[in-house]
């Protein structure tokens, strides 16, 4: 969305501005309404997956329940303070930008980028963790164990399916997930509380699980999986884009005159951090 | 204006001596990496009209396969050779919707005129219109690739769980949906932006045209609904390719939730279809009438009740799909409520005439038919929005032509008249005006004769997307076929005038209709950089400063005293 506040423009003291704009105060203003209008169609994007994710746990909370268990909430933590402190810097760098601090700005955007990539470690580390234990969406969705802190009566036992492993049709699939799939879709499914949840947190009211893995948990890493996918899918967008800020920032091209490209990456920066607040409650501490 | 050149020069005779925007630069990559505004509309025309060319030699195949009971096409007791069929109407929904009718006007037409009506220099963000082009073009390849790896037999909604299961080539025509959409995002922020930060001085909200108003609604409507497309279709393809199951029944999903998700946009969709064509029609009405738009205010207004009245509506198609019962009501009642700021444009449009001094020359003749097909299409939706009605005629023909007669008979014959109406600003050509009326009329009888059969088909209930049908319906099929044909003789008289003006066109004036808006200021074809100086702004549909001029062949302002700008 920077991309019309440098379209062949004059170099001029530093700033940029392109021809079929009047001032540099009217172009500032139009590539901010631009930035915030890509913004909310991200937030929409976002939005569909929340949905999805609102209507899946109000209709079945027993999945949430169970297979949150299954998340590390320390990784998650030690995420959110690495994105909130990599705000911090990234709203540091523009204000570098606008007072012309140079080499500042350059540090600022600097650590942001490293936060970027720690964020990525900490998060591969996960799902390196999720891939091993079986922890995956539909038909891979084969776990090792019960998560931490269940009390599961028999651990879920899962049969070899070769054939379900190997064919995309349903007809081809094994006849456990067969059964799995009788259970009715979430929209006409009972809704609310369900009783296997309610009964597991009777015998536990401190929300950990009792009883046997609820069905249909496959689900909760489908949902997992795209909704932090999309997320890093979005991290790594943000630190391409502090990348390119951070080369230009290097020639000095950003002062008090002209500081959008930092700005706007900056407000893309922070919405992909506030997208990871919402997402890590809602995905590792549920009760 | 001076001297008119008569031999063909560049570009077949396209452009005149002069400089304009046509001959400003020469050369291919002039306009493969053009950032102007009127060429990025050009590329976009010309790559629309062949995907409306692709999509209706879809539809026709369609109509030739319905001429008999038993399929004329594809016909035998294996099921297997009706999948063709499911392909081929499933392809000319995805071609139409997403390769037509989206970015039909505000692709081609808006991007042409948009910052000329205003009175700017250039859309906000060239490079990013570009771009939009580009993925436009990207999107359509993956939809044409799609075809060759295995044609899509889902019909253009990819209803799950069918979608997730399918073996025809659901990804990539799916993903190039997705592409789609991000380059009519890119289109509507760009006119978003454009219309609060580009307007000259003295371009008030309420001294904009309504065409602008229309494209604003409508940019409001790509930039809050398709990001919802964006991640359904995003999950469709997660679904195939992992099982994801939130779409799909057979790994604990809801397919009805997949319903909501693709209909939350694709019903705002179709406002997104039809207010640029409303705001085309304001703008034909007001020049062929020679008078003020009547009830500005409402008109322009009703195109923001429209797009967001329009996004609560959605549950509609849902009807009969196992949605709750008050939910249905309330949808219900929400879709009646659109017809109240579309009926407001309808008389506001009929008293702008009232009293005007009409002239029917091409663009005004659509305008007319637009009366007639978008008044049947808008009454028989409040059939479809009422429940009791709609349980009969959900998913039969009835649908279809309610469709066809908004989109078709609304949209395109919209998009048509605008592509007469500022062809001479585009080209510098006249077309032949008598030939435009003869291939209007055609239009107009072949698109009724098409679709109106297909309402009683409906209502005697003939389901759509069946490739064969009961031997009753067939007096219906074969007469909604010949329908097709005559349209399709009407559309190649057309392609066949105008491509003749290039060459042989008689040069236009600035301002051959008496518009009076400001794309009608400038030279036809415009200058490169559209207004040297900024323009004077006056009052929108001001038309009593306009006199013909023989020896121009077209108006021209007469001097007002004392203006102010």
């Amino acid at each position: 969305m920077t991309d019309a506040t440098n379209v062949a423009g004059h170099h001029d003291e530093g700033w940029h501005l392109a021809h079929h704009f009047e001032t540099p105060a009217q172009q500032f203003e139009s590539g901010k309404l631009g930035i915030w209008l890509f913004l909310t169609t991200e937030i929409l994007l976002f939005s569909g997956l929340f949905c999805a994710y609102a209507v899946y746990r109000a209709n079945h909370p027993e999945i949430f329940a169970y297979a949150h268990l299954y998340l590390s909430k320390s990784l998650g933590a030690l995420n959110t303070v690495v994105l909130i402190f990599s705000s911090f810097t990234m709203a540091a760098a523009v204000r570098a930008a606008q007072l012309g601090q140079t080499r500042w700005q350059v540090r600022l955007l600097a650590l942001t980028l490293v936060c970027g990539f720690a964020f990525l470690g900490v998060k591969s580390v996960e799902y390196q963790a999720k891939w091993k234990e079986g922890l995956l969406a539909g038909r891979a969705y084969q776990p090792a164990a019960p998560p931490h802190g269940a009390v599961v009566p028999e651990p879920p036992q899962r049969a070899e399916s070769a054939t379900g492993a190997a064919g995309g049709q349903p007809e081809s699939a094994g006849g456990m997930k067969l059964d799995k799939s009788t259970i009715a879709p979430a929209a006409v499914g009972r809704p609310g509380l369900s009783e296997k949840w309610l009964q597991g947190k009777a015998a536990h009211p401190d929300g950990h699980w009792v009883g046997p893995e609820p069905n249909n948990v496959q689900l909760f890493f489908g949902i997992y999986f795209a909704m932090t996918g999309l997320h890093g899918v979005h991290v790594l967008a943000g630190m391409a884009a502090i990348a390119w800020v951070l080369v230009r920032a290097r020639r000095g091209e950003f002062g008090p005159k002209y500081f959008s490209p930092v700005d706007f990456t900056g407000l893309y920066w922070h919405l992909v951090d506030l997208v990871w607040i919402f997402l890590f409650p809602l995905l590792y501490l549920i009760h | 204006m001076t001297a008119i050149p008569t031999e063909p020069r560049f570009l077949g005779g396209l452009a005149p001596r002069e400089d304009n925007y046509l001959t400003h630069q020469a050369g291919i990559g002039s306009w493969v990496f053009t950032l102007d505004h009127k060429r990025i509309g050009v590329m976009y025309l010309v790559a629309i009209l062949v995907a409306f060319l692709l999509g209706g030699i879809f539809a026709l195949l369609i109509r030739v396969q319905l001429l008999r009971p038993e399929g004329l096409l594809f016909h035998g007791s294996d099921l297997s050779v009706y999948k063709t069929y499911n392909q081929l109407f499933t392809l000319h929904g995805a071609v139409m919707i997403f390769l037509v009718l989206i970015p039909g006007v505000p692709g081609a037409l808006g991007n042409f005129v948009l910052p000329l009506m205003l009175g700017a220099k250039d859309v906000a963000f060239p490079r990013l219109n570009l771009w939009s082009f580009y993925l436009y073009v990207l999107g359509a390849l993956l939809a044409l690739a799609s075809i060759l790896i295995g044609a899509v037999d889902t019909g253009w909604t990819f209803y799950t769980p069918y979608a997730a299961q399918t073996n025809t080539a659901v990804i990539p025509l799916v993903f190039g949906a997705f592409i789609l959409g991000f380059s009519s995002i890119f289109t509507g922020m760009n006119f978003i932006v454009t219309i609060h930060k580009m307007r000259p001085a003295g371009m008030t909200w309420f001294r904009m045209p309504l065409l602008l108003w229309s494209l604003y609604a409508t940019a409001i409507i790509q930039i809050m609904a398709t990001p919802v497309l964006g991640i359904t279709l995003l999950l469709l393809i997660l679904e195939r390719l992992f099982q994801l199951g939130i779409f799909d029944p057979y790994f604990g999903g809801d397919p009805l939730l997949f319903q909501h998700f693709f209909w939350f946009y694709s019903h705002p969709a179709v406002y997104i279809m039809i207010l640029p064509a409303m705001g085309v029609m304001s703008e034909v009405i007001a020049t062929f009438s020679r008078r003020e738009i009547f009830g500005y205010r409402f008109v322009a207004l009703s195109s923001i009740a429209i797009a967001v009245i329009g996004f609560f509506v959605w549950g509609h198609h849902m009807f009969p799909n196992g949605q709750s019962g008050p939910l249905n009501t309330i949808f219900s009642g929400l879709t009646m409520l659109v017809a109240l700021p579309s009926a407001v444009k309808v008389w506001n449009w009929l008293a702008t005439m009232y009293k005007g001094s009409i002239s029917l020359q091409t663009p005004m003749c659509y305008s007319l038919a637009f009366f007639f097909l978008f008044a049947i299409g808008g009454l028989t939706g409040l059939f479809l929005a009422s429940l009791s009605t709609n349980f009969h005629l959900h998913d039969t023909y009835f649908v279809v032509a309610h469709f066809h007669y908004v989109m078709i008979g609304g949209t395109m014959f919209m998009f048509i008249a605008g592509l007469h109406y500022w062809w001479p600003k585009m080209t510098g050509r006249m077309f032949n005006d008598a030939l435009g009326r003869l291939a209007c009329l055609l239009l107009f009888v072949g698109f009724n004769v098409t679709f109106f059969p297909q309402f009683l088909m409906g209502t005697h209930g003939m389901p759509r997307r069946y490739a064969v049908y009961k031997p009753e319906f067939q007096p219906y099929h074969v007469l909604s076929t010949i329908g097709g044909f005559l349209q399709f003789a009407a559309l190649v008289l057309i392609a066949g005038y105008l491509v003749h003006s290039l060459y042989r066109g008689r040069r236009a004036a600035a301002n051959p209709w008496g518009g009076s808006t400001l794309e009608w200021t400038c030279s036809s074809p415009p200058p490169h950089d559209n207004f040297p100086t900024p323009p004077v702004v006056r009052a929108p549909y001001d038309h009593k400063h306009l006199l013909w001029n023989e020896t121009l062949g077209g108006y021209e302002w007469q001097p007002v005293e004392n203006e102010t700008r």
